[in-house]
């Protein structure tokens, strides 16, 4: 018994052969005071939240302006994300944090062994299936993400706690849209 | 104290950057100690089979809310200067309803992918091509739905402001809706093993 087995959610009442937690994950509520805590630090040092969409933004919006600068230069979407032009439009708040987060996410996953090359899915799909599915669901949430100006970090967690009507709107919708598809694509995941 | 100290200039962009990196690594850290790198687990809190994912979100919501609001209520933080995006009320909506509808089929949501690709998952860099070619679409289409997403711009709204309630009471309605919810997961989890057990 060590601390990692004193942190971990074991799931007594279900742990089984194909049991879907292989690992000892920290337990959900300790986790979740985590986050909150650099949620918190984020809004007490930046005045702002934590985000992830937007990111990707800049990088669609650098490749069309890339592709095409005259077509990207008369939108105003993309032209948010590419700026004055005074600067690279890399040199961002939201692309340094993503840059961090897949650092942080490395880590942790180094830590506990759960770095792997691996698809998941359930049993009762094919890999490629599952890819073209993480492909289509891919795409609903960008389009999603933009229309909502923000995704589950921008809009549900940092809108989510400074009590943000479009932020616990948008929550709210996404659990609606979440759970009513949920029925349609369970062959994918149980 | 002055805090939110980006906004009293106690640092330029460059050093914010580096803050940027920094915040990052914590945050995809917990993500991942939450489950959040696995699509699978993601998936799982919409047939209740494992609710963790919801209990890390809702948990984190709370004591956030509650951190910022203690220490903007002991003065050390002014909570006026932290931005956290105007409200647009219908696109909001309809892109959150959207947003799910891809969550549940594609597994993850842009920073839970990000944690899955770096821990290997490849049917994250499907999704996250999925995610890039959404965007770009959504850029594509923009011109056209310009006026359905610059309408209804009811500005830095909050659920106090907007219903006209004190700001402590919403807050304590929020806990009070979050140990509910947590309840309902213990709840549902338990449901969803013993029915899997009667099956076997």
């Amino acid at each position: 018994m060590g601390i990692k087995n004193w942190f971990s959610h074991h799931h007594e009442d279900n742990v089984r052969a194909h049991e879907l937690v292989p690992k000892h994950y920290w337990n959900p509520y300790l986790v979740g005071i985590g986050l909150g805590i650099v949620l918190m630090l984020t809004f007490v040092i930046m005045g702002r939240g934590l985000g992830a969409s937007g990111a990707m933004s800049t990088v669609v919006s650098v490749v069309v302006d890339e592709v095409a600068p005259g077509h990207a230069q008369s939108n105003q979407f993309y032209q948010n994300y590419l700026g004055d032009g005074t600067q690279s439009p890399f040199k961002d708040w939201l692309v340094f944090e993503v840059l961090g987060l897949l650092v942080g996410g490395f880590l942790s996953g180094a830590i506990a062994g759960r770095n792997k090359l691996t698809v998941e899915k359930g049993p009762h799909i094919s890999t490629k299936k599952r890819f073209l599915f993480a492909f289509i669901g891919g795409s609903l949430m960008g389009f999603g993400a933009k229309m909502a100006r923000g995704c589950t970090s921008g809009q549900g967690l940092t809108g989510g706690s400074m009590l943000s009507l479009g932020g616990w709107a948008f929550l709210l919708m996404v659990f609606v849209g979440a759970y009513g598809m949920a029925y349609f694509v369970r062959r994918q995941w149980i | 104290m002055m805090a939110p100290f980006y906004k009293y200039g106690l640092f330029n962009d460059e050093v914010s950057l580096i803050i940027a990196f920094v915040i990052g690594i914590g945050f995809g850290f917990f993500l991942e100690r939450g489950g959040f790198g696995s699509g699978r687990l993601l998936a799982a809190q919409f047939y209740f089979t494992d609710m963790r994912v919801f209990k890390v979100m809702f948990t984190a919501i709370v004591t956030s809310m509650m951190g910022i609001y203690y220490l903007s209520y002991l003065g050390l933080v002014d909570i006026n200067l932290i931005y956290y995006g105007n409200t647009y009320l219908m696109p909001d909506m309809l892109g959150g309803l959207i947003l799910g509808i891809g969550f549940v089929i594609g597994g993850y949501c842009p920073g839970t992918s990000g944690v899955a690709l770096a821990t290997g998952r490849i049917d994250a860099i499907f999704y996250t091509m999925g995610g890039f070619f959404g965007i770009f679409v959504f850029g594509e289409i923009y011109p056209l739905i310009e006026g359905f997403m610059n309408g209804n711009n009811l500005g830095l709204v909050n659920l106090p402001q907007f219903f006209g309630i004190n700001y402590g009471l919403v807050l304590f309605a929020v806990i009070l809706i979050a140990i509910g919810g947590f309840a309902l997961a213990e709840w549902g989890e338990k449901l969803m093993a013993s029915k899997r057990k009667a099956e076997v």
